[in-house]
C-alpha cells in the first residue's frame, strides 16, 4: 500500500515537473473523492473513439473538441469530467472500451464512428441504466436498445453543395471525388457530390477514385495513396478535386498545390488548419459537425432532455452540414449555393444517399 | 545444469528482448510525465470484482488465440527457412469463404463447425499453395510472392463481400456476409471457467480455443516427432544438406507452405464462429503481420508462441486501464514494437553466446549453426533450373533467428 502511495506520489511529481500544473493541481482533488455536489462535477462523460483514436485531425478530433466545449461550458473540466479511450491498432477491443467506461460509471458513453454499430446494442442492454450515443451509428428503430441515440449526419446533402460549388467554379468542365474507403458513409459523400455537380452542369465529368475497398481501412491514413491519385486526376484534366478521405485528404491538398488547381476540403473547415501554401487551393470545406453533435448531446444530457432510443438527424437545415466560407473563394457563387441550399431543405431536391 | 545450459539461450533471447522493451518503454513513459511504475501496476490491475478480474483473463485469452494461430502458421514455415508473409491475405480470404460456406448451409451442430473449419483450412492452403508452386517452377521468392498476393487476397475479398457474398442489407453501414445459422456456432467456455471456481465473466472465452490447442500439438508433434518434421528442419538448417541426403527440398516447400497456409486459414475463426457469425467490413486485421511478431518471440515452438501470444492480449488489454489513468494506448503499441525490434538484436546475442558454448565443448557439440550462414546464397546460381533453397539467405533481421531457433530444436530432438 505504502508502495502504491509512493508510485502516486512519484507519478504527481513527474506531471509536475514537466509543467502540467493544471493536470497536477487537479489530481489531488480526484483522489480526494468526490466531494463536490454540484451537476457539473458529477457529470462523467466517456467518449470512445474509432480506428485513428484521439488526435487523427479528423472525425475522433472533432467529436473531442465537442466533448470539451460541452464540459467547459458546463463549468466542468476536461481532466475531471471527460474520459476518452482509443482502440488499439486494430479496433478489435472496440466493445471492451464503452464495456469498461460504463463499467467505471461514466454516464453518458459516447462511441465515436459507425463500426460500433455490431458492439453498442449488446453492451447498451448490459448497462441499461447508463445512456449510450452512437455518432454515425442509426438507432432509429430503437434495435439498439432504448439508451441508445444514434447522432446522423446528412453528409449527401452537404456534399449536393460542394458538387455545385465546384461545377460553378471549374474552368475545364470536369472534377474529381477521392473517398477514402469504399463504404456505403463515404459513397453516400460520392452520391450527393455528383448529384450536385450534374444539378448545376448535366454534361460535367466527374471522375471518382476510392483509396482502398470495402473493409480496408487504410485509405483514411494515407496521404500518399491520396497524392497519387488526385495527381492522377488533375493530369487528365480534372480542376477541383473533392476528398472524402479523412488523413489522406493531406495527400490531395499537397497535389492541388502541385497542379497549380484547387481542393475540396472535409468534416472540418481545414482552410484554418491547413498550412499557407495549401489555403491557397482549398477552396471551401464541407462541414460535417460531429462536435456540435456531441456538443449538443452531452448538454441536453446534462438538462435531462435525452430521448433515447431515437436519432437526432444533423442537415443542411439544422446546419449539422454545410459549406464554409473560409478564404473567400465562393463569395460570388454563394447565391447559387443559397438556391439549392433552400431546394434541398424545402425538398424540392431529394438528393440520392447512394451512387 | 546441463538442462540449464541447454534451455538458458532459448529463454535468454526472449526475456532478454521483453526486459529491454520494458525498459525502453518506461524511458517512454518518463518522456510524457507519467510514472512507468504506476503503468506497470494499472497493466497488472485486472480489476475490483471477480467477474471483472475473469472478464480481463477472457479478454487476453480471445485475443491471444488469433495470434497464436497466425503465430503457429507463421513458425511452420520459418521453420523451414521460408517467409510466409502472406498469413494475412491466407486468413482474410480464408474466413470470409469459410463465412459464406457455414451460412450456406446447414447441417447438424459438430458437422456445421467442423465444414467451417475444413473450408477455412482449404482455402488458407490454397492460396498459401500459389506462393509454393510459384516457388518451386518458377523460382519466384516467397517473401515477393506472398506480400503481392496480400493485396489480391484483400482486393479479392472486397470484391466479394460487397458483391456475390454480400448479406447485410444495402445501406448497412457495415457490410457483411450473411450470418451463419446457429449450428454453426462455436459454444463458449464459461462453464470451464465457472466450475473451476472463478466468477462469470461478461462476455464468453471462445470454445476455438480447444482448436488451437489441438492445432498447436499437432504442429508440435509433426514438426519434432515425424520423418516430415525432421526433413523440415533439416532443409531449414542447410538446405543444400538436406537436397544432398536425398529430401525432396520442392516437395517440402509445397506440403510446407500448405500446412502453413492451411493453419493460417483458422485465424479468423475464434471470432467468427465465436461472436460474429459472419465477416464484415469491420472484421479484425492485422492478425497475419502480428502473427510474424508472435512467432519471432516464441522462437517458433508452439509452447512459445502461446506464451507470446498471451503477453501480446496481455498488453492489449492493458491499453484500456492506462487510458483511464491518463496515459495514451500507443504506450501498449510501442511496448509490441519494441519487443520485437529487440527480439531480433536478442536473438543475435544468445546465438552468439550458444555458439561460444558449443566452442568451448567443441568435442561433443553438433556443427556450428555458422556453416548454414549464407553459404548457398541464390541468385548467382548458374543454369536455369529454379534455386529450391534459397530461402534463407534472403532476410537478414529475420534470418538469424529462424536459423538459431531451428538449432535449438535440433538440440533439443538430439537430446
Amino acid at each position: 500500500m505504502r508502495r502504491v502511495r509512493g508510485m502516486k506520489a512519484a507519478a504527481l511529481l513527474l506531471a509536475g515537473s514537466l509543467a502540467l500544473a493544471a493536470c497536477a493541481s487537479d489530481e489531488p482533488e480526484a483522489g480526494g473523492g468526490n466531494g463536490g455536489g454540484s451537476s457539473a462535477e458529477e457529470l462523467k462523460i466517456g467518449l470512445a473513439f474509432d480506428t485513428g483514436g484521439l488526435g487523427d485531425k479528423s472525425f475522433n478530433d472533432s467529436a473531442y473538441a465537442g466533448a470539451e466545449a460541452a464540459v467547459e461550458a458546463l463549468g466542468g473540466t476536461v481532466e475531471e469530467n471527460l474520459q476518452t479511450l482509443s482502440p488499439n491498432d486494430d479496433a478489435s477491443n472496440r466493445a471492451e472500451l464503452l464495456t469498461q467506461l460504463a463499467q467505471q460509471g461514466f454516464d453518458p458513453v459516447l462511441a465515436v464512428g459507425f463500426n460500433y454499430d455490431e458492439v453498442i446494442g449488446d453492451v447498451a442492454a448490459d448497462f441499461p441504466d447508463t445512456t449510450f450515443a452512437q455518432v454515425d451509428g442509426a438507432n432509429s428503430d430503437g434495435s439498439k436498445g432504448e439508451n441508445v441515440t444514434g447522432l446522423l449526419f446528412a453528409e449527401e446533402q452537404g456534399s449536393f453543395l460542394a458538387g455545385v460549388a465546384a461545377a460553378s467554379k471549374t474552368e475545364t468542365d470536369h472534377i474529381g471525388f477521392v473517398g477514402g474507403v469504399e463504404s456505403p458513409l463515404i459513397e453516400k459523400f460520392e452520391a450527393g457530390y455528383v448529384a450536385g455537380a450534374k444539378a448545376v452542369n448535366p454534361d460535367i465529368v466527374v471522375d471518382v477514385s476510392y483509396l482502398s475497398p470495402a473493409g480496408d481501412f487504410s485509405g483514411f491514413g494515407d496521404p500518399q495513396k491520396g497524392k497519387l491519385v488526385a495527381q492522377g486526376m488533375y493530369q487528365n484534366g480534372a480542376d477541383i478535386v473533392f476528398h472524402a478521405a479523412g488523413g489522406s485528404g493531406v495527400g490531395v491538398f499537397e497535389a492541388a498545390v502541385e497542379a497549380g488547381k484547387r481542393a475540396i476540403g472535409v468534416d472540418s473547415d481545414q482552410y484554418l488548419t491547413a498550412p499557407p501554401d495549401q489555403q491557397a487551393v482549398i477552396m471551401t470545406s464541407m462541414l460535417k459537425r460531429v462536435d456540435n453533435a456531441v456538443e449538443e448531446f452531452i448538454t441536453a444530457y446534462a438538462d435531462g432532455s435525452v430521448e433515447g432510443g431515437t436519432d437526432v438527424v444533423y442537415d443542411l437545415e439544422s446546419e449539422g452540414v454545410g459549406l464554409s466560407t473560409s478564404g473567400g473563394y465562393i463569395d460570388d457563387i454563394q447565391a447559387t449555393i443559397d438556391e439549392y441550399r433552400q431546394k434541398i431543405i424545402d425538398g424540392e431536391i431529394t438528393v440520392p444517399t447512394t451512387p | 545444469m546441463t538442462a540449464l545450459r541447454r534451455i538458458g539461450p532459448a529463454l535468454l533471447a526472449p526475456l532478454l528482448a521483453i526486459v529491454t522493451a520494458l525498459v525502453i518503454s518506461g524511458l517512454v513513459i518518463v518522456l510524457i510525465g507519467e510514472s512507468p511504475f504506476a503503468a506497470l501496476r494499472v497493466m497488472l490491475d485486472f480489476g475490483d470484482t471477480p467477474a471483472q478480474q475473469t472478464q480481463a483473463i477472457v479478454v487476453i485469452v480471445n485475443r491471444a488465440i488469433p495470434l497464436f494461430l497466425a503465430g503457429l502458421a507463421v513458425s511452420v514455415a520459418f521453420r523451414m527457412g521460408l517467409f510466409n508473409i502472406g498469413v494475412e491475405g491466407q486468413y482474410r480470404l480464408a474466413t470470409i469463404v469459410a463465412a459464406a460456406a457455414g451460412a450456406a448451409v446447414a447441417l447438424p451442430g459438430p458437422l456445421h463447425v467442423l465444414l467451417i473449419i475444413v473450408v477455412a483450412m482449404v482455402v488458407g492452403a490454397l492460396w498459401a499453395g500459389i506462393v509454393a508452386v510459384l516457388k518451386v517452377t518458377r523460382g519466384v521468392s516467397e517473401v515477393i510472392s506472398s506480400i503481392m498476393l496480400n493485396f489480391i487476397a484483400l482486393g479479392l475479398a472486397s470484391y466479394l463481400l460487397t458483391g456475390p457474398l454480400r448479406g447485410s442489407p444495402p445501406g448497412a453501414s457495415i457490410i457483411t456476409t450473411a450470418e451463419i445459422p446457429e449450428s454453426g456456432w462455436v459454444p463458449g467456455l464459461n462453464g470451464l471457467l465457472t466450475g473451476v471456481g472463478l466468477a462469470e465473466p461478461r462476455t464468453e472465452m471462445y470454445g476455438f480455443l480447444l482448436v488451437a490447442v489441438v492445432a498447436g500439438l499437432m504442429v508440435s508433434v509433426l514438426i519434432k516427432r515425424t520423418r516430415f518434421g525432421f526433413d523440415l528442419r533439416a532443409t531449414g538448417l542447410s538446405p543444400s544438406a538436406a537436397t544432398a541426403s536425398g529430401v525432396d527440398a520442392r516437395g517440402m516447400v509445397l506440403k510446407t507452405m500448405l500446412i502453413s497456409g492451411a493453419v493460417a486459414g483458422l485465424i479468423g475463426l475464434p471470432d467468427l464462429l465465436g461472436t460474429s457469425h459472419h465477416y464484415g467490413t469491420e472484421f479484425t486485421t492485422g492478425l497475419g503481420f502480428l502473427g510474424i511478431a508472435v512467432a519471432l518471440l516464441g522462437r517458433n515452438s508452439p509452447l512459445g508462441i502461446a506464451l507470446a501470444a498471451l503477453l501480446f492480449g496481455f498488453l492489449d488489454r492493458a491499453a484500456i486501464p492506462l487510458q483511464f489513468e491518463g496515459i495514451p494506448a500507443s504506450v501498449v503499441t510501442i511496448i509490441q514494437g519494441t519487443i520485437v525490434l529487440a527480439v531480433v538484436i536478442a536473438n543475435q546475442v544468445a546465438r552468439q553466446i550458444t555458439r561460444r558454448q558449443a566452442e568451448r565443448g567443441s568435442a561433443q557439440a553438433v556443427a556450428p549453426p555458422s556453416t548454414g550462414n549464407g553459404s548457398t546464397g541464390g541468385g548467382q546460381r548458374p543454369g536455369g533450373g529454379p534455386p529450391p533453397d534459397d530461402g534463407p539467405t534472403t532476410g537478414i533481421g529475420t534470418g538469424t533467428g529462424v536459423r538459431n531457433a531451428s538449432g535449438d530444436a535440433r538440440q533439443g530432438a538430439g537430446a
